[in-house]
């Protein structure tokens, strides 16, 4: 029976709603239950940006997006352990693992985005004894085809010990079916944010950052279920485009800003046509080959398919290049770099993106965020008069 | 009691010796940016493959040592402000804005002109700062850059790479070969990089040496404020004869100290360990603030952070190539997990024999500070060792509270003064 675009209307506010309630649900309940569906297996927790999931899924456990507490807890133990100058997201990751919210996953992946999240690895060694953590070194040298061999090997060594924390020894044939099922997923990522750069007034930013965060607390095959529901309603909602200036985004890469902020941005004029929020969640360009070695797959996706990120040095080439050309692409009038406070890799990143965009005269406006915050007047004041300055100029 | 802090310049002819030798190392920088030197190599301090380096004749060049004289000469703050005009954040690591500051005011300092890049190596030794500070440096200048990666101890229980980590760094410094080749046109000389690697080698012997004779009651010289002066010629001059040279000098006068039980400090009240690298503007009032105490330190994780020689590394001449990938991955602070960093403060803690750790946390370097708050927690609650911990900075004065710190350093001392007082009766 077709539905009609009343029913699909709701349909979609109720998807939205529901993710809103599982980003904001620091107990993982869908995760849990899950586990709970499924008895014997277990959960890893996946810190930002990037982290190979295949890996994860094909040994049949659940990968999650374990990617701070966003504005839900108070930050009572890590505050001791970490400095007034570390960002918000690792205190807040530690806070959940101090009041035992992280008890229910089996380990966790981190790796080299930058200092503080480096030395959080360690720390959750220590105070978390019996839990298993591992830390990937994804090489920073791809001008030579050493760094992507080398990342294969780090594949290798990643999934054998995630198979000896599982129990289950996946086949080459495992790993391609996990690999083409998050390739589901990343397409459909991908196609909506293509729709979003078409009709932006079809879906915005706010809404696909809850879909894309929300994925990371399900198990994919229910993700895929729920992208391809919202792909298939999408292009006959009923929305109407609106006046607003046309901005591509940047900098948000790790620590989540909250979803508030980012509604926020967009209420005071902005079109949101392309982002880096969770980029690491739909981090390839194109689709992971099925081969015979789906860990050569991965590497050589990572070193020759990926996108561009704050934690990814590549000397082949000029990194602010690519925030140009989104924003050419995306034919934006202007471009905002929102980044957490405190977050080193981003904030570097600012200092040549400023140049780069004005020596390419793109306007553009700094934000910086933290996760935990409530109140976005300031935020909305800058924006809104940022928005003023372009339309009225 | 505090006492008014001694004046502790002892070691003047070390110090007369290390400022003659980097003096000239200096004046080869300035040589090579007015273009009758040789060319210009931008390298990390962290475990590095200098041995290759001097065996093209080719000159190291490190912006974080020339960071750090800025600071020390109080000259850094123009040069950070400068760059956050430009965009970078209060919050970068200042060591980058005040180098990029300075390459913008045409690279002159009070100490050298620093040469245009001819290459940008950036070993990723650890920090990910480097990364990103190469990165720059690339753009600005437009010459060409190498990423040497390093994969980084990950492996928590022991400290040994895999044999895929070093085949990695191995087969990298390969290919930088061939890159050196290239920009000089000389191909390798295996003889003379076998003999300079001897020279580092026995470098790094000597220094191992060195530094263990603050085992000795007293220690004969500070392992922190006192070896930051050694750490020039360790960095700047390793391979070289002159290099060698210095730390001969440097060993028998430590020896000879330490034969005679002369320290830094009239009497040796405390024994500490000081973890985090010194707060350079201000390096002098930090100092006083324990040698008051008559505290000193026995040894320091700073100083290891280009390499750590006293466990038993040596670079090794019939295997230049695996010894500088050894040094890179595994012997140098940078590269190691902070769980190895606990465990390398309480060996010093108890084979060196200390009362107290002192934990010097600074806003730029997260490397090091990102996470001290669990190292003090581990070092009291867990092993009994009392710890403080100050904050300011490594390069950026503005971050020097004078007063805030020596007060918290006095309460810490009197406490220990005071719980020593009650074991006494
Ligand atoms: S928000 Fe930035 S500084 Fe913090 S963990 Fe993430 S990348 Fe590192
Ligand atoms: S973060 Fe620390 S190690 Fe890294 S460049 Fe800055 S001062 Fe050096």
């Amino acid at each position: 029976m077709a539905t009609t675009p009343v029913q699909e209307a709701t349909r979609l506010h109720a998807i939205f709603e529901s993710c809103r309630e599982i980003t904001q649900d620091v107990e993982f309940s869908a995760a849990k239950q899950w586990l709970a569906e499924h008895p014997g297996r277990k959960a890893i927790g996946c810190f930002p940006i990037y982290c190979p999931v295949e890996l994860i899924h094909a040994c049949r456990m659940l990968p999650l997006g374990i990617i701070g507490a966003g504005n839900q807890i108070e930050i009572t133990y890590a505050d001791s352990r970490f400095q007034s100058f570390v960002c918000s997201i690792v205190k807040s990751t530690l806070e959940l693992g101090f009041t035992k919210r992280l008890e229910f996953v089996e380990g966790m992946l981190f790796h080299n985005i930058c200092d503080p999240a480096r030395n959080l690895a360690s720390v959750f060694i220590r105070n978390f004894p019996g839990m298993f953590v591992d830390y990937i070194h994804f090489p920073q040298n791809f001008a030579s085809p050493l760094g992507m061999q080398y990342l294969q090997k780090e594949y290798r060594r990643i999934l054998d010990a995630l198979q000896e924390r599982s129990g289950y020894k996946p086949t080459a044939e495992d790993l391609n079916r996990s690999i083409q099922l998050y390739n589901r997923i990343r397409a459909a990522l991908r196609e909506l944010y293509r729709l979003r750069s078409e009709k932006p007034h079809l879906i915005s930013a706010a809404e696909q950052f809850l879909l894309t965060r929300a994925g990371t607390l399900m198990s994919p095959e229910k993700n895929v279920e729920m992208l391809e529901e919202v792909l298939a309603a999408l292009p006959t909602r009923a929305t109407r485009p609106k006046d607003r200036i046309r901005v591509v985004l940047e900098g948000s890469f790790c620590e989540l800003p909250p979803v508030a902020l980012i509604e926020t941005i967009e209420e005071a004029g902005c079109y949101i046509l392309d982002d880096d929020f969770l980029r690491g969640w739909r981090w390839f360009t194109q689709e992971v080959p099925i081969e015979a070695n789906p860990l050569h797959a991965l590497a050589e996706s990572y070193s020759e398919r990926a996108y561009y990120s704050g934690s990814k040095h590549d000397s082949r080439e000029v990194k602010a290049a690519h925030l140009i050309k989104m924003a050419q692409d995306q034919k934006a009038d202007a471009v905002v770099i929102m980044a957490a406070k405190f977050c080193e890799p981003a904030l570097f990143d600012y200092a040549l993106y400023r140049k780069a965009l004005d020596d390419a005269k793109i306007p553009h406006l700094l934000l910086e965020f933290e996760e935990k915050t409530w109140i976005f007047d300031r935020a909305r004041s800058e924006a809104e008069t940022f928005v003023e300055s372009l339309l009225f100029d | 009691m505090a006492q008014p802090a001694p004046k502790s310049d002892y070691q003047g002819k070390l110090h007369n010796l290390q400022k003659d030798m980097i003096g000239r190392y200096y004046d080869s920088l300035t040589a090579a940016s007015e273009g009758r030197g040789k060319k210009a190599v931008y390298m990390m301090v962290s475990g590095n493959p200098v041995e290759l380096i001097q065996a093209f004749d080719m000159l190291p060049v490190y912006p974080e040592v020339n960071a750090l004289q800025l600071a020390v000469k109080k000259q850094s703050l123009p040069h950070i402000l400068a760059a956050e005009e430009m965009g970078y954040s209060t919050d970068n690591c200042a060591y980058v804005k005040a180098d990029v500051g300075m390459y913008f005011a045409g690279r002159k300092t009070p100490f050298a002109t620093i040469p245009e890049p001819d290459l940008i190596l950036c070993n990723y030794v650890g920090c990910n700062v480097y990364l990103q500070w190469f990165e720059h440096l690339a753009e600005f200048s437009k010459k060409p850059i190498y990423n040497l990666d390093v994969p980084f101890s990950r492996n928590m229980v022991s400290d040994e790479p895999s044999d895929d980590d070093v085949s990695y760094v191995v087969k990298q410094l390969e290919e930088l070969i061939e890159i050196c080749e290239r920009m000089t046109g000389k191909s390798l000389d295996f003889k003379k990089l076998q003999r300079i690697t001897e020279l580092s080698g026995e470098t790094g012997h000597l220094w191992s040496e060195i530094k263990k004779l603050t085992r000795e009651r007293p220690a004969p010289f500070d392992a922190y404020f006192d070896s930051v002066m050694m750490m020039a010629p360790l960095y700047c001059l390793r391979g070289t004869e002159d290099g060698l040279w210095f730390f001969q000098e440097a060993y028998k006068e430590m020896k000879k100290r330490a034969e005679m039980r002369e320290g830094p400090l009239p009497e040796e009240k405390f024994r500490i360990v000081i973890e985090g690298p010194p707060p350079w503007p201000y390096l002098r009032q930090f100092r006083d603030m324990f040698s008051r105490w008559g505290a000193v330190a026995i040894a320091s994780t700073y100083s290891t952070v280009g390499g750590i020689w006293e466990f038993g590394f040596q670079h090794d001449p019939l295997r230049p190539i695996e010894s500088m990938a050894k040094h890179m991955l595994q012997f140098n602070l940078c590269n190691r997990n902070f769980l190895q960093r606990y465990q390398q403060i309480k060996d010093y803690i108890d084979q060196w024999g200390a009362d107290a750790l002192v934990i010097h946390s600074v806003k730029s370097c997260r490397l090091f500070s990102a996470g001290q708050g669990d190292m003090r927690e581990y070092f009291t609650k867990q092993l009994g060792v009392p710890t403080l911990l100050v904050e300011s900075d490594i390069e950026d004065p503005r971050y020097f509270a004078e007063a805030q710190i020596r007060n918290r350093v006095d309460a810490f001392f009197e406490s220990l003064e005071h719980q020593r007082m009650l074991v006494k009766k």
